[in-house]
């Protein structure tokens, strides 16, 4: 039998993952494996963090994508077109034609400042800022080294968002950073979300919520923010109420890759990949998977996601080409650092079923607190960035992180 | 989970006031509802935007995002939120007699 042929749209985390893990899985005779992005720049997004606080710089954080991707893997640098479902091929946007036995989506999430209005208006990067773009995360480094006094909005729009708890870390380290400068009680703090309180899943929101009280950061809920006056430095909610702010750090509406939505019968409203939550296989048709930030799984947008995910993917991939049953393997484990400032961070690790407790991790025994704030989740945070460049992407397993979560260590009938 | 009676029928609703059964559900019931909420009267664009949270979620179990909606039921984000003050997707659910929408993670 000839190779068969799989495509992976996206070399960010998922994308490459799932090709470096197929490739060492199937033989060049058992199958051709093609990459698509439209750059060449991988970014080492929890880095993005870190970078309005001097503490990351862009040419740490950022390697070219070809690079992480293994021998025998063929990458096409392109935008891509559109999919074609119908005739099971690919479209980029120089004309090529990729067709394929098996299409992974792992196109991650576009960034959408444009559909809050005036949020890209004249202010754009000199008083209103996002760090989940490189250029805006730079910018806003200077931006912060320069505040005197006046009002911090740290405001995301509307879930869903990548790393839902990474606002919540930038206001914690802005206060640390805003105290190391010595301007800190010169300068109000605010929260604002979309949500009812600091987090999506009760317990964590509570304890968040009372770290935010108690490094004297303002907490507003249910704030839908629908307009952004730049001159004037208001954030309107589209319930009327207004927002003052010197500096807006704003996480802004995130949609699907374009294509997705060239693409007929692909993704939902919002150019998300309606994706079967336990095979990771798409309602669009059996043979395309997709995984990471691109689905519309009801879990976090998170890169431990995308690995857990890739475990259980690699494997359907596998089973769809040798017409085997697939694995209902996922069962929606996140697990993610939440920097806390002062060089101390907590840990939180859940599921579809299980929501973020406190305890140990990875067992009762275990070396991590979950749920509470210690110097050894700041330093499992920072070690994390070498593990991603020299285990994560190359696909090599990491021993005691499988991709079900473990209840060990959790303190499961906890309640506050 | 108590029982609660709208327009003289008895129904159930859970510790947030959202219909556990959508089963019960009636206009009338849904009118009752939305003058709970400080909705006098619903007009045919609140009936367009609950019968579209609805239908979708008895279609789908699940009832789509106020973004979705806004994209979706033809209503844009910004009347949404004049006709259904504070929490569109929300409390077009509770009208429509449906689960609260889930929101995200």
């Amino acid at each position: 039998m000839s190779a068969r042929r799989i495509v992976v749209l996206g070399a960010g985390t998922g994308g490459t993952m799932i090709a470096n893990r197929l490739r060492r899985r199937l033989s060049p005779e058992e199958a051709e494996i093609h990459v698509v992005d439209r750059d060449d720049e991988h970014v080492y997004q929890p880095g993005l963090l870190f970078v309005p606080f001097g503490l990351a710089h862009l040419d740490e954080i950022v390697r070219p994508r070809r690079r992480q991707l293994r021998r025998g893997i063929e990458f096409h640098e392109h935008e891509v077109e559109a999919v074609s479902l119908e005739r099971d091929e690919v479209q980029l946007a120089d004309g090529t034609l990729l067709p394929y036995d098996v299409l992974v989506v792992a196109s991650g999430v576009r960034l959408q400042p444009e559909e809050t209005e005036g949020l890209e208006g004249p202010a754009w990067n000199e008083r209103v800022f996002t760090f989940y773009e490189p250029a805006s995360a730079d910018a806003l480094h200077g931006a912060l080294e320069r505040f005197e006094r006046g009002r911090l909005v740290v405001n995301l729009v509307d879930m869903p968002i990548k790393c839902p708890v990474a606002p919540l870390e930038f206001a914690f380290l802005a206060d640390w950073y805003l105290r190391e400068r010595g301007v800190r009680e010169r300068i109000e703090l605010v929260y604002a979300t979309p949500l009812d309180g600091a987090f999506t899943k009760p317990v964590a929101s509570r304890h968040l919520a009372g770290l935010l009280g108690e490094k004297g950061i303002d907490l507003v809920t249910e704030f839908n923010a629908g307009e952004v006056d730049g001159d004037a430095g208001k954030l309107v909610g589209y319930d009327g109420r207004e927002l003052d702010y010197d500096l807006l750090v704003t996480v802004p509406l995130h949609g699907g890759a374009a294509y997705v939505e060239r693409s007929p019968g692909l993704g939902d409203a919002l150019g998300f990949v309606p994706t079967d939550r336990h095979t990771l296989q798409t309602a669009a048709k059996p043979n395309v998977f997709a995984l990471g930030d691109a689905t519309d799984l009801p879990i976090s947008k998170a890169g431990s996601v995308t690995h857990f995910e890739a475990e259980i993917l690699t494997e359907n991939v596998v089973r769809f080409l040798e017409e085997r049953k697939l694995l209902a393997g996922y069962d929606g484990h996140a697990n993610c650092f939440i920097e806390t400032g002062f060089g101390k961070a907590l840990m939180i690790d859940f599921n579809y079923e299980t929501e973020p407790l406190p305890g140990r991790f990875p067992t009762a025994a275990g070396p991590l607190p979950l749920l509470r704030e210690s110097r050894l989740n700041h330093l499992g945070k920072l070690l994390f960035q070498s593990v991603y460049w020299h285990a994560l992407l190359p696909g090599r397993e990491l021993p005691g992180l499988g991709p079900t979560m473990p209840t060990a260590g959790k303190k499961l009938a906890a309640t506050t | 989970m108590t029982t609660t009676v709208y327009a003289d029928t008895p129904v159930e609703v859970d510790a947030e006031g959202f219909l556990t059964d959508p089963g019960q559900w009636t206009e009338p019931i849904a009118e009752r509802i939305a003058e709970e909420n400080g909705i006098p009267e619903l007009t045919d664009r609140h009936w367009l935007v609950v019968r579209f949270m609805r239908e979708r979620y008895l279609a789908t179990g699940s009832a789509p995002s106020i973004r979705a909606l806004g994209k979706e039921s033809g209503v844009p984000v910004k009347e949404l939120y004049r006709l259904f003050p504070k929490g569109p997707a929300k409390l077009a659910a509770r009208i429509g007699g449906i689960p609260k929408p889930r929101g995200c993670i």
